[in-house]
């Protein structure tokens, strides 16, 4: 017989009391990245936009993009990207329910995370 | 109630709504940006920094113009369905509804605008 007691259950406890741990903290910035990079692929739309309608139009887009501001975005944007890549490939591969042990997701975890900064100096310097 | 199955009491809530598609199209749309994300940010990368005339013939070249098209396309697509699994997960009611609808909006508002303009770029 299917759970009849519903609403009326204990709870488990949450994240207040847990410390913070490599899956945890990994965990939640895939979706912090993931939802941050609407700022700059909403900046890159505009910019296509801009270049689409006028060279005047261009120049103000293209002004911004490329200002200080911009770059600052652009950078991390590069990075949230990388990141939330790689997060996403350790989901592929945790789907196949491989490499589910804890000494596993940990060293996925540090691969996320040292593969997203090297990915990120290497975009940078490249372009 | 002896009548009903558990699976007839089972259906039209929780995961039984839509069944893993949810899940399923967020794989396939992640595969796909795994493939397209590397080509865009080293096309667009190239491009960025250029000067007008300099962007105008680069995107009316095929392969850059369709890889910044099918990113901006599947990119949004996937950004959307991620958006709702976080609504879905922090905000209950109503406003659930109301951000998830505002969201799809700006999503294939701007996968939209973006397409429009490479294609003017590129044509």
């Amino acid at each position: 017989m299917a759970d009849v007691n519903r609403g009326n259950r204990p709870l488990s406890p949450h994240l207040q009391v847990y410390r913070p741990q490599l899956n945890s903290v990994t965990s939640i910035l895939t979706r912090i990245t993931g939802n941050a990079l609407l700022i700059g692929s909403l900046m890159i739309v505009w910019w296509f936009l801009a270049a689409a309608t006028s060279e005047e139009y261009f120049a103000v887009a293209n002004g911004f993009v490329t200002s200080w501001f911009g770059d600052l975005v652009m950078f991390g944007s590069v990075w949230a990207l990388w990141y939330h890549t790689l997060a996403g490939v350790r989901h592929l591969i945790w789907d196949n329910a491989k490499m589910l042990d804890l000494d596993s997701a940990e060293k996925l975890g540090w691969a996320v995370v040292i593969g997203s900064v090297v990915l990120t100096i290497l975009t940078v310097i490249a372009i | 109630m002896a009548f009903l199955t558990d699976r007839k009491r089972a259906m039209g809530w929780g995961s039984a709504k839509a069944g893993t598609e949810h899940f399923w199209s967020m794989k396939k749309s992640s595969v796909a940006l795994l493939i397209l994300i590397p080509f865009f940010v080293f096309t667009f990368g190239a491009a960025l920094g250029g000067t007008y005339e300099e962007i105008l013939a680069y995107y009316s070249r095929p392969f850059p113009a369709i890889v910044a098209a099918l990113t901006i396309v599947v990119g949004f697509k996937h950004f959307n369905d991620g958006f709702q699994t976080l609504v879905e997960d922090y905000v209950h009611g109503t406003m659930e509804k109301v951000l998830i609808l505002l969201m799809t909006c700006v999503s294939y508002g701007a996968a939209g605008v973006g397409l429009f303009a490479i294609a003017r770029l590129a044509l």
